[in-house]
């Protein structure tokens, strides 16, 4: 059954990584939902959250194939995991004095913080799970939004996640 | 080597670092980019061959890598240098086989501002190698080296490209002594004891069971393990084109090659069986057909190295993740001895049906295919020979009548088919094997594409034999255009010079045979020749190669070698 898939990728920091990632996706035609990219505590490596629609067999296949990249250092499927996953969305919406107490409200109930105010808008940020900025989202609609930005989910597990530490355990030996 | 106070150059430290990794021998061709470390040859002892097209001299480190076990090597200038070696990287990649390729870049200053002959060969590589490298200190050029051997050889092998400035190469490095190899970091899933008796019960059990030996035996070196199974239980084998020698082909129980060119009785074979065992293979759509129809009536177990090709064209019921012959040692002594006599025997009839009707077994009449050729070859030779083929109808006649009993005796371009594969990759395969007898079985079309190398071949003093199966086309995709495309023979038809008079012009001998009865003696004087023989088989212009599964068809849905002393192809309609 194609489902959405969150694949967390802890990658070597090193120029083109990003590139070979997404040449894999698109070479094998995996479908990218989102992919989130940055750094983590440890120098030199990245983490990478990549949320596919793909069935078990294809992620199975994602994360034997991610394995092949010789810059890509532990790949786990955390799909079934309990996690902790969070995007990030800016959105300006049209505000003006007399809809902004509106505005205000629906931004409480998500508990979405104002970060800018202008003359007739606002800038609103929410961090969430994409269904919690996507019903937000909804809801702003109507007031007009003028512009948005959102980062891709990014997750961690809950617990211990024995696979990213077992790395953690491995790189600092090297080092 | 340098005698400067700050270390060698970093061209020296090219070539200082492949003499470390054993290396004697490379493939290249130089210009602007790659300059310095050319110049730094002259302070090694490397042998270079220079190749006459860098598609050649990446297919020539193919062919020393499949012939060898080891890292072949080809080097390239930037931009047009390192983009003539693509072909030849891609063949690699698909066929899993371990080179270094080598180009020089433009200098890092210069990187990104379309430079002269600035191709951006990392990005262009990338999805065809298994990894690649763009190097811009002259420090860096050694470490990285010695990570790329280690990522061309190690795991499922293939191709890397190391691409280094001008300016790197040009640059002083401390010499640095071999470093810790970098660890595998991947958490292999171990396979359990569970695991191995859970094959071995499917064995047991099984009454139609058949092995698949792929290249992954080859590569692993895993025919003995292989045997051993095979005698243990009784169990029939198949082959794919790469696994070819994998298994002896005269052991009674090889039942030959598999897929669309494979014999009828080892496709209907695959399709009765009620187990299938497959070893280091990729379930490729050439041996698959139909995937739908595919096998369905077998369990499936797949041994095999690389996770990423567990369930992606064949869904099985055992995977056996690992290296195929410590699988197989393993799982041999679990598999309980047995007889199958029934299902051998039915294996064995319908053999004998279809050799009856073989085109070596029917009167020749005069005249000369590309089959005769084959068999006569592998007669005269006793099997003993190595055989580098090229890809189209010549490729598969080859695969068909010559017994591939060793391993790494048969090299061809499996997985991307690339025409002109041939002549070089066993120009390759000399520097390997200097004492083996090495055939090259090309057709008209693939030759054509590779003639140049001749003149390499004069130069360098090598000895290959050259078998041109000429039949004035480009037979196999004539022979789709006459199953498929009502007998439209756009663009197959194929003028090509006097070869014997090619040869000659590259002060190499040639001889032309138009008749069966002329093998012999041709065979006979290429053997016996001191340098590079070529001779033109004029064999007949239309002929086909049987049984064949049209692409996307049910395996079992075979044209078969038509019966009754037909002869092949047009000859049999007129
Ligand atoms: C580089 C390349 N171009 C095109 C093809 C498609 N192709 C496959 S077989 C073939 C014909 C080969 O002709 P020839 O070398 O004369 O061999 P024959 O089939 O006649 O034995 C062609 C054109 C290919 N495999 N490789
Ligand atoms: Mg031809």
């Amino acid at each position: 059954m194609t489902e959405l898939r969150t694949f967390a990728v802890l990658v070597e920091d090193v120029p083109g990584v990003l590139n070979r990632v997404a040449s894999l996706f698109r070479r094998r035609d995996f479908n990218i939902v989102s992919l989130n990219v940055g750094r983590t505590h440890e120098v030199g490596v990245s983490r990478m959250t990549v949320v596919v629609a793909a069935d078990e067999r294809t992620s199975k296949l994602i994360e034997a194939n991610l394995y092949k990249l010789v810059n890509v250092l532990a790949v786990e499927d955390i799909t079934s995991r309990p996690s902790v996953t969070r995007d990030l969305a800016l959105i300006r919406v049209g505000a003006d004095a007399e809809q902004r107490p509106a505005v205000l409200q629906i931004c409480e109930l998500f508990r979405a913080k104002v970060v800018d105010v202008a003359h007739d808008t606002l800038i609103i940020e929410i961090a969430g799970t994409t269904e919690k900025i996507e019903g937000l989202v909804a809801l702003l609609r109507p007031y007009g939004i003028r512009e948005m930005v959102q980062t891709g989910a990014i997750a961690l597990t809950r617990g211990a996640d024995e696979k990213m530490q077992l790395h953690e355990k491995a790189s600092r030996e090297a080092a | 080597m340098s005698g400067h106070g700050q270390g060698e150059t970093g061209a020296d430290a090219i070539w200082t670092t492949l003499t470390e990794e054993g290396v004697d021998v490379v493939f290249g061709y130089p210009g602007g980019a790659i300059m310095p470390t050319y110049d730094a040859l002259s302070r090694h002892s490397t042998h270079h061959v220079l190749c006459r097209h860098e598609q050649n001299a990446a297919h020539m480190a193919d062919g020393y890598a499949r012939a060898s076990g080891r890292v072949g090597v080809a080097i390239a200038t930037s931009g047009p240098g390192a983009t003539n070696l693509v072909t030849g990287i891609a063949t690699a990649m698909l066929d899993s086989s371990p080179i270094v390729c080598i180009t020089g870049q433009v200098p890092s200053s210069l990187i990104g501002s379309d430079a002269f002959q600035e191709t951006d060969i990392t990005g262009v590589t990338l999805p065809i190698t298994k990894h690649n490298y763009l190097v811009t200190k002259a420090e860096e050029i050694a470490p990285t080296i010695r990570e790329a051997f280690e990522v061309a050889r190690s795991g499922r092998p293939g191709p890397v490209v190391v691409d280094i400035t001008k300016d790197a190469q040009l640059g002083h490095a401390p010499r640095t002594e071999p470093g810790p190899r970098r660890e595998a970091r991947r958490p292999a899933r171990p396979l359990t004891d569970a695991d191995l008796d859970a094959a071995a019960a499917m064995i047991d059990r099984a009454e139609r069971p058949l092995l698949f030996c792929g290249q992954g035996i080859v590569k692993a070196e895993a025919s003995e393990a292989l045997t051993a199974l095979v005698e243990r239980a009784d169990l029939p084998v198949a082959c794919t084109l790469l696994g070819l020698g994998g298994f002896p082909a005269t052991h009674p129980r090889n039942l030959g090659m598999m897929g669309m060119h494979g014999e009828a009785w080892v496709n209907e074979a695959v399709q009765r069986a009620d187990l299938i065992v497959a070893l280091g293979m990729r379930f490729d759509d050439r041996v698959t057909g139909n995937l739908a129809t595919y096998a369905r009536g077998a369990r499936k177990i797949h041994v095999e190295l690389d996770p990423a090709e567990i369930d992606k064209n064949v869904r099985v019921d055992l995977p056996l993740v690992g290296d195929v012959r410590a699988v197989l040692e393993r799982l041999v002594p679990r598999v309980a001895p047995a007889k199958r006599a029934a299902w051998n025997d039915t294996l064995g009839a319908l053999r004998a049906d279809a050799e009856a009707h073989d085109v070596l077994r029917i009167p020749d009449e005069g005249r000369l295919l590309g089959a005769h050729v084959i068999g006569d070859l592998y007669a005269l030779t006793g099997g003993d020979a190595l055989v580098v083929s090229d890809v189209g109808q010549h490729q598969m006649w080859e695969a068909q009548y010559y017994k591939h009993d060793r391993p790494r005796s048969l090299l061809t371009s499996g997985g991307l088919g690339t025409m002109g594969f041939a002549l070089p990759a066993a120009m390759g395969a000399r520097f390997a094997r200097p004492d083996d007898e090495i055939w090259v079985v090309v057709g008209d079309g693939g030759f054509q594409m590779s003639a140049p190398e001749l003149s390499t071949c004069r130069q360098e003093g090598l000895k290959v034999n050259i078998a041109i199966i000429n039949n004035g086309f480009l037979g196999m995709v004539r022979q789709w255009q006459e199953l498929f495309y009502e007998r439209r023979y756009v663009a197959t038809p194929m003028m090509g010079p006097d070869f014997v008079k090619l040869a000659e012009a590259h002060g190499l001998a040639g001889r032309r045979v138009e008749r069966r009865d002329a093998i012999p003696d041709a065979v006979a004087f290429a053997r016996q020749s001191e340098g590079t023989v070529v001779i033109d088989f004029r064999v007949q212009a239309e002929d086909f190669v049987y049984p064949m599964v049209p692409a996307g068809n049910d395996l079992a849905d075979m044209i078969r070698r038509p019966r009754g002393g037909a002869i092949q192809g047009g000859e049999s309609r007129s």
